[in-house]
Parts: C-alpha cells; structure tokens; sequence
C-alpha cells in the first residue's frame, strides 16, 4: 500500500456538496445494476432453458423481494443513464463551470425522477402481464 | 523530460500508463448502451406479455438476438470497467485487490458466455419448448 495521499477519502469530504452527491449516487446505482446484469443472464438462460425451467425461474423472478429489487433497479437505471449522459456531456468540455453543472445535477434529478416514475408506472399500474 | 523519480519508478508507483484505454473504453460502450439499454427497456414493458411462449417468439427474431447479445456484451464490458475502478479505489492491500479483480473479470466472462449462449439457443430453435 503507497503511502502517498489516494483519492477517494470518502471521510474527508463534506456529503452535503452535490458534486459528491451525484458522483457516489451514479456509482451505487452503477453497481447496482452490475448485480442486475446477474438477473438478466439468470432470466435469459431460464428462457432458454423451455417452459419448465421458466416457470420455475419465474417464482423466484416474480416473488414479492424479486419486485423490490426491480424497485431498486429501476431507480439505478434512470439515475445512471441521466447522470452517464452528464458525464458524456462533460467530456465534451461543456457545462463544467460550477453554476453550469449545479444546474445540471438538479436536472438529473428531474429527469431521472420523470423516468422512474414513468416507468413505476408502466410496471405497476398500466399492467406489464407476468404469466 | 520525465518529473518522476527513479526510487519512484522502481516501486511502480504514478501512472500505469493505461488510464487512457480504460476511459475511453468506459465512454465507448457508455455511448454504446444508451440506445441498447433504452430499446432493451422499452422492448420489456411493450411486449404483450413476459410469457415463456412470447419471449420465445420476441427473441427468435434475428435483430432480437443480436441486440440481446450486443446488449450482454457492452454492459458486460462496461460494468466490468465499473467495478474495476471501485475495487481499485476500496480494496486495499495488493494480493486481496488482485484476487477481487481477477475473481470480477473470471465472473463477468462467464455470464457474458451464458447469456450470448442463451440467447443463440433460443435464436437457432434449439432450446427446449
């Protein structure tokens, strides 16, 4: 282990600053969709795998700790694709001054708030059929 | 005209000289995912049902196969180039960071291979009904 100073020190800097809010937010929600990609392949080898193995597959995928977890990732899709698409603005050498990227933060905020509740509500209320 | 020491060279600390690669990797398949996972989402919830014979149907379709693949493969790269980055930021001590990473990159071939699996069987007909 170097002794010479790291980043990050996650102790050392204030939380309340939206910079590092929105940094570790895009990275939680980064990871969290890493563990989704687990589900995916699962679901897609239980598909592969015919109608037996399907449905079995899907009392685990349709059981009610399975719907939080899409709860969860459904909040870290929307966040991490708004907040990736800042970042690829960013590396364009845009919206870097402060005023510039406070205002983008709220902005993904919004939209990704927009996006999760659209699709909260396509899941939930407007009836995507499981079998 | 290099600022670096040589004690520091021969500990191999500084630049690994590939921190280009990576990010531009993680741009790359960043770009790469915003229409692949955004048609991945919309293509779910406008499916007329998640049932086994429709999914069938769904992904037998050539274009189905190979966005599900493409789809597999960028976020497979991309989550790897993620998870790297954290493991090298919190894992501390070098023989436990190396396990870690090799253990994500072993974890990450082996569900890209399955799923791409996955989706040829269901795209060639060979799975089971």
């Amino acid at each position: 282990m170097p002794t010479r100073p790291l980043s990050p020190h996650l102790s050392v800097y204030r939380m309340s600053r939206y910079t590092l809010a929105t940094s570790i937010a895009n990275r939680f929600t980064g990871l969290a969709l890493s563990l989704g990609l687990l589900l995916l392949v699962y679901w897609l080898m239980a598909v592969a795998g015919g109608r037996v193995s399907y449905a079995r597959a899907m009392r685990v995928l349709a059981s009610p700790p399975a719907k939080l977890i899409y709860a969860a990732l459904i909040v870290s899709f929307c966040y991490h694709l708004v907040a990736g698409l800042r970042h690829l603005v960013w590396d364009t050498g845009h919206g870097l001054e402060r005023a510039q990227s406070q205002r983008s933060a709220w902005l993904v905020v919004a939209v990704s708030l927009m996006l999760m509740l659209l699709m909260a509500y396509r899941v939930w209320f407007a009836g995507v059929h499981t079998p | 005209m290099s600022l670096r020491s040589p004690l520091g060279r021969v500990l191999g600390q500084g630049a690994a000289r590939a921190g280009v690669r990576h990010w531009w990797q993680q741009r790359l398949t960043s770009l790469a995912l915003v229409p692949l996972t955004v048609w991945f989402v919309v293509s779910l919830l406008t499916l007329p049902s998640l049932g086994h014979a429709t999914l069938i149907a769904w992904m037998s379709q050539s274009s189905t196969a190979l966005l599900l693949i493409l789809l597999v493969l960028v976020a497979g790269w991309h989550s790897q180039l993620g998870v790297r980055v954290v493991v090298e930021d919190y894992v501390h001590g070098s023989g436990a960071r190396t396990l870690t990473l090799v253990v994500i990159g072993f974890a990450h071939v082996l569900l890209a291979a399955a799923a791409i699996l996955a989706v040829l069987k269901v795209a060639f007909g060979a799975a089971p009904p």
